[in-house]
């Protein structure tokens, strides 16, 4: 009988066949929907530039000198670019079942055997390599809006920040995607409310000292924040990976703890959703 | 002894009730909240390997709630199901090589075209790109499929076509037990019967064990070796569809009763008055 013949656990290239099967449809869907990513990428230019030209008013007015609005246009550039690319990834993974429920094939996905793991992991990689596309799209737009002093940048630490740091953001995504698996109708309000928070929290716009003692708190619980400051301070100061090692080591601990923990969370949300008859199409 | 495709063993399944934060209020109404009604209950059946199993029920009878439990999307409150021996509740990522499914709503990435969603759908299985692009094209032909409008996308589509790459999207994973529910739900008479005839051919050569939901009481006469009726989640009667001729005949000729007559007369129901669209379908 042929089920039994696949019913082995598949090996290696069958588990990258799995995980390639969520990257290539999600690639599919959007190529599908090219004009909303168009949107997405003119809001995401629009929104750059309207942060950053604050730095160049904070000139105009006077309020601070040449060298200092320099690093002030590179301080929000790096936050606004830096959260493109983190929400582009919690936007993708943290919707892994919204996508299903939008396009009705909800239970077909679930019922298929292939392990949760692997289909978070293929929305993962998507999101990410989704994510690098549309902040280096925006980046290399908003390029020629400014005279930006990248002179002693170090890119390869700031890229291991961004690499080490996608770990646990996937890890936040994953469980914002819980949400609405357990909430059907507003779990994704939830997943987007949850991203204003770390947006508030995590220094994005402005360094975290600003905020009230109490906020400061989540700063230092937000993986984010480490992701902020050790790019600012791989771009604009020039610190290497040796530099760097605190916040790099504090973002492999977040993800090492994240990753498995947001999936495990997920496998039990899920069969919560299983009891309770949440796994179907509409809400 | 080989383990059968399906047995489903005193299954019940209800929705609502369980924990109320509201209920801890003071103001709340004081006692236990009344039992929810049962989906599903107490239901038992088992499905021999190559054999097309019919259930057959009115709206809201559980016909959805009992295929979503065997395709492990739910939980039975009580009760088990084994599919080829093994526990669908404890071992479901086991169960799902054994099984696919067809709905009433074909299920797709609309913006999506054919080949793209039958991509995905084949590799989800373990297929790889090779194996789908070999048999999805031999098995939308034989259900009459225009496969030049395999590059368009699914929204392009009749529903009629929708559904005929349903059931081949399920087909093509080679699966041992097939659920179909309500299959030909909302489709026109020719794509109905291209549908039929795929199912029959299907099973006499792949020796594919089927469980078949339907409202269509001439279709399950055609296909199903077995029936069960089911009312208000409850089994009422099973048997092959002579037998169950039989079992309410008295004097009659058997040819002078339609089933529509003896799910009347076992139930008390009429499945006509409960037709409904096929949007509704999956979830009663």
């Amino acid at each position: 009988m042929d089920s039994i013949r696949r019913f082995a656990l598949p090996d290696a290239s069958g588990r990258f066949n799995l995980v390639w099967a969520f990257i290539e449809r999600q690639t599919n869907l959007w190529k599908r929907y090219w004009a909303w990513e168009l949107v997405w990428l003119a809001y995401g230019v629009v929104n750059t530039l309207a942060i950053t030209f604050i730095a160049e008013q904070v000139g105009v007015v006077g309020i601070a000198g040449a060298e200092e609005v320099s690093q002030l246009v590179l301080f929000l550039l790096i936050g606004t670019l830096v959260w493109a690319y983190l929400s582009a990834v919690l936007d993708d993974v943290s919707l892994v079942i919204t996508w299903e429920r939008w396009e009705g094939t909800i239970e077909h996905t679930l019922m298929a055997p292939v392990a949760r793991s692997l289909h978070l992991i293929g929305m993962a990689l998507f999101g990410i390599i989704h994510a690098i596309v549309r902040t280096l799209l925006i980046f290399a737009i908003v390029i020629p809006f400014f005279a930006l002093d990248l002179g002693q940048a170090d890119f390869l630490a700031a890229a291991v920040v961004v690499g080490l740091g996608s770990l646990s953001i996937v890890g936040i995504a994953i469980l914002g995607g819980v949400l609405p698996l357990l909430y059907p109708e507003r779990g994704t309000q939830m997943t987007f409310m949850m991203q204003a928070a770390i947006l508030l929290v995590s220094g994005v716009y402005y360094s975290v000292d600003v905020l009230p003692g109490w906020l400061r708190v989540f700063s230092v619980a937000s993986p984010a924040t480490y992701i902020i400051d050790g790019i600012r301070a791989a771009l604009i100061d020039g610190e290497g990976v040796l530099d760097l090692q605190s916040t790099l080591w504090t973002l492999v601990a977040f993800g090492v703890v994240l990753v498995p923990a947001s999936i495990a969370v997920f496998s039990v949300a899920e069969r919560w959703a299983k009891k309770t008859g949440k796994l179907k199409r509409q809400g | 002894m080989q383990p059968l495709p399906l047995e489903v063993n005193k299954v019940s399944k209800s929705f609502g009730g369980g924990f109320s934060a509201g209920r801890l209020l003071p103001w709340a109404a004081a006692g236990a909240a009344p039992a929810p009604p049962r989906a599903v209950d107490a239901v038992s059946f088992h499905v021999d390997r190559g054999e097309i199993y019919g259930i057959i029920g009115a709206n809201g009878s559980g016909k959805s709630t009992l295929v979503r439990i065997v395709s492990t999307l739910l939980l039975p409150d009580e009760g088990d199901v084994r599919i080829f021996g093994l526990d669908a509740v404890r071992e479901p990522g086991r169960v799902r090589h054994f099984i696919n499914r067809v709905s009433a709503d074909p299920a797709f990435f609309k913006n999506m075209s054919t080949n793209e969603n039958l991509l995905f759908f084949g590799r989800i299985y373990g297929m790889n790109r090779r194996q789908i692009a070999e048999a999805a094209p031999r098995i939308l032909g034989r259900l009459s499929f225009e496969y030049e409008k395999a590059g368009e996308p699914m929204s392009h589509l009749s529903r009629g076509q929708q559904q005929k790459v349903a059931l081949g999207r399920s087909f093509l994973t080679s699966p041992a037990l097939m659920l179909l529910d309500e299959p030909t739900t909302g489709l026109d008479p020719r794509s109905k019967r291209d549908v039929q005839q795929f199912i029959r051919d299907i099973r006499g050569e792949h020796d594919a064990t089927i469980l078949l939901t339907t409202h269509d009481m001439e279709e399950a006469e055609i296909l199903c070796d077995r029936i069960a009726f089911l009312s208000r989640g409850r089994v009422v009667a099973e048997g092959t569809p002579l037998a169950l001729r039989q079992l309410v005949a008295g004097e009659r000729p058997l040819d002078t009763i339609s089933m529509e007559t003896v799910f009347m007369e076992l139930t008390g129901e009429s499945i006509a008055e409960d037709e409904m669209p096929a949007e509704a379908g999956a979830s009663g």
